[in-house]
């Protein structure tokens, strides 16, 4: 292994591999090997480094200087200019607030300093194919501690000393359910890691996945020995191919080590892990339809209890946790249950990661301390809107979650006081919402998407999500009336007392949450026929100003179906019969001209 | 390698693996910057680059950073390095032949002796 003089990590990550990092890599080395200088510099590849919205990115070390959005001439340049000549290239460093240009963020940005890594404590750092590496950030040492100087009761009683709760959104604490498998009558017992991650906009554990497969199996393996088990597996969506094939290789490497297999670092502990793909149905993220698609059966949920601790896979006691939730233990382990405790509140230590998505500046995957407070994860790490519009909301958990309005964004973020304002933590995702956006039609997303994943096997679920959606898609469409708001409310209730598993449980929360907040967006829709964010294609109208129209004819030019007429230098008109409202015509007018206006214009029948 | 059984053998891939991990963060003693202007690459700084690092790794020397830099605008003792220890005057050195390097790191940063008639500057640049 020849000294390097330069090393550069190249994120990896799933968002990072669409927006082009391989082309980007394949020039990095295609111009290394020109000016000969493949051997002294070294290309990694990590996992997510969690700024997805500025990928393709890449830290150039020693220095530390991280560059954003590149193309393959960007990386040949930076190969001529920083590597060769040590010249920082500007055009492409990662900007700040502001804009500003700063070549070393992770001390000075927002984005970057005020993170914890637990969870991803490796992610966008180590190469996630290279276990030696893992290995040198402690990897595999938790493993060491607890197969050699620890029995089985006492990792479950560190686990649950540290407080470490279900990362997956549901807050169990993790050690109780340890102990519960633990104590479960058997010889024969199962671990398995969920991995169907499905939320829209939440992708924490592709990222653990994909960047650091090494501490899911290590925490596998410590989970195994504590509640003795002899095999593991994980069930991972089909639409997760980068993550399935570094976890297939991470597993080669630790067989090789001896960290799987027959009698574990030289113990009598034997465990191996099983990959097991799902095909990304939403319901296979529930534990009993998980174990039924792994048994090979149609993956629908059953009653509980039984719970999995007393009859898991083929009626044997199994243990169930989330790929974020694994991914603390081996630290944990390491480092003792205070160690993790100094961080996040007293009911919900530690940390916990983060998806921004929507009106926000830096999307992204962060992890951040429970307890911090939303504003300070919106505004501070999140660094506000990007538009400059008011953000009016943020929309957490995913389909079972629910909104928080602005004036509720002083509460600390951690799992009782999002479930007090009847949103959740769920898995992580955040959907951060501005004035354009339409409360009813953000509940009827979140609907549609559980009308498509609801598996059909309980009636509530399967014709009550249908019933709601369709009312709601009738509101958008300026049909609704009062009574629908009242059915809706009766139909949401009957479906969370009744439905089989948490997906029909918690369906209705996007739309019980947004009525409660937001009452008065649905009374506008049935009322008077507006939509106050001007969302709605059937309440808004386009309409050109005649004092601000110039008659440039670009409006005219772009409109797809041809709907705006006028003359050259003359006022254009919009004809609204014609108009599909598809808001081309807004993009190109350069003199604010065109505006939308709800309720819509009345189109009068000519004679 | 084989099945690992003990925290030593652990250890060994740790420190093992912590050497190359290292070399991606600043060094920790110090740093030597090779200027590779167009004029020192013309001068055959690119060998220089090699050989410091080759020399460096022979050694095995992991505290010291190698980074490159532009024209230091002494282009006529071409290649030029610039050696920066913690806590010291950074010196240069000029026409800086691989066989130079190798001697200026042997001396200079093993030693802590200063390669004198080398030296075409003391001090920041």
């Amino acid at each position: 292994m020849p000294l390097t003089t330069n090393t550069i990590l190249i994120c990896a990550g799933g968002a990072c591999v669409s927006a082009g990092e391989e082309s980007v890599k394949d020039a990095l080395e295609r111009k290394l090997k020109e000016y000969n200088l493949q051997d002294i510099v070294k290309i990694v590849e990590t996992g997510c480094m969690g700024a997805c919205s500025l990928g393709p990115i890449m830290v150039i070390y020693p220095e530390g200087v991280y560059y954003q959005k590149l193309t393959p001439e960007v990386a040949e340049k930076i190969v001529e200019e920083h590597i060769l000549k040590g010249r920082i290239v500007k055009s492409h460093l990662y900007k700040g607030e502001k804009g500003e240009v700063i070549p070393q963020p992770q001390e000075e940005v927002a984005f970057f300093s005020r993170q914890v890594k637990i969870a991803t404590r490796n992610v966008g750092v180590i190469n996630p194919l290279d276990i030696d590496e893992y290995i040198a950030r402690d990897g595999y040492f938790a493993l060491h501690k607890a197969l050699k100087e620890m029995t089985p009761e006492e990792v479950i009683q560190v686990i649950k000393d540290s407080g470490l709760r279900g990362r997956g959104g549901a807050g169990f604490p993790t050690g109780l359910k340890w102990e519960f498998a633990r104590k479960s009558p058997g010889d024969k017992k199962y671990m398995i890691c969920n991995a169907d991650e499905g939320d829209p906009g939440a992708f924490m554990d592709r990222s653990i996945l994909e960047g650091d497969p090494h501490s899911i199996i290590e925490a596998m393996t410590i989970a195994g020995y504590a509640i003795g088990a002899q095999k593991g597996f994980v069930y991972v969506r089909a639409e997760y191919p980068i993550a399935i094939e570094r976890l297939t290789e991470a597993l080669k490497q630790a067989r090789e080590y001896g960290f799987l297999g027959e009698n574990i670092l030289g113990t009598d502990f034997s465990f191996d892990i099983e990959i097991r793909i799902g095909a990304g149905a939403f319901v296979c993220g529930e534990e009993t339809a998980l174990m039924h698609s792994i048994e090979g059966k149609r993956g629908q949920p059953r009653v509980k209890p039984p719970f999995p601790a007393q009859k898991g896979l083929w009626g044997n006691p199994s243990n169930i946790n989330n790929v974020e939730t694994l991914s603390c233990v081996p630290p944990i382990i390491f480092h003792g249950p205070q160690w993790f405790k100094q961080w996040g509140t007293e009911k919900s230590p530690g940390t916990k990661v983060f998806a921004l998505a929507g009106k926000v500046k830096n999307t992204g995957l962060v992890e951040v301390p429970m307890g911090i407070t939303l504003r300070e994860l919106i505004y501070e790490i999140g660094g506000g809107s990007p538009t400059g519009k008011k953000i009016k909301a943020v929309q957490t958990g995913g389909p079972s979650g629910g909104v928080i309005p602005a004036e509720y964004f002083d509460t600390p973020v951690d799992f009782e006081s999002l479930t007090s304002l009847g949103a959740i933590i769920g898995s992580g995702g955040m959907i951060v919402l501005d004035e354009d956006d339409c409360m009813v039609d953000v509940a009827k997303f979140f609907l549609e998407f559980t009308v498509d994943e609801s598996c059909g096997k309980c009636t509530p679920c399967r014709e009550g999500t249908k019933k709601m959606y369709e009312i709601l898609d009738k509101i958008t469409n300026g049909e609704g009336t009062e009574e629908d708001l009242e059915t809706l409310e009766q139909l949401a209730y009957i479906i969370k007392d009744s439905s089989l598993c948490g997906l029909g449980q918690t369906a209705p929360n996007p739309v019980l949450s947004t009525l409660k907040y937001y009452r008065e967006e649905y009374l506008a829709h049935v009322r008077e026929g507006k939509c106050p964010a001007k969302k709605c294609k059937e309440l808004i109208s386009y309409v050109i100003d005649p004092e601000k129209c110039v008659g440039c004819t670009a409006c005219a030019r772009v409109c797809p179906v041809s709907c705006i007429s006028g003359e050259v230098r003359k006022v254009h008109t919009i004809d609204q019969e014609a108009c599909i409202r598809c808001g081309s015509c807004i993009e190109v007018c350069r003199f604010g001209a065109i505006s939308k206006v709800t309720p819509a214009v009345s189109v009068e029948v000519e004679e | 390698m084989g099945k690992i059984k003990s925290l030593e053998e652990l250890m060994k891939i740790k420190e093992e693996a912590l050497k190359n991990v290292k070399m991606r963060e600043a060094g920790k003693r110090g740093k030597i910057v090779v200027a590779m202007g167009t004029c020192g690459i013309a001068a055959g700084a690119k060998d220089t680059l090699k050989a410091v690092v080759e020399t460096l790794d022979e050694l095995n020397i992991d505290d010291i950073a190698v980074v490159q830099s532009g024209c230091m605008g002494l282009c006529e003792v071409e290649p030029t390095i610039e050696v920066a220890l913690e806590g010291e005057e950074p010196i240069i050195y000029g026409r800086v032949t691989p066989e130079n390097a190798k001697r200026i790191i042997k001396s200079h940063i093993v030693d802590g002796e200063l390669v004198s008639d080398l030296i075409v500057k003391r001090g920041e640049v």
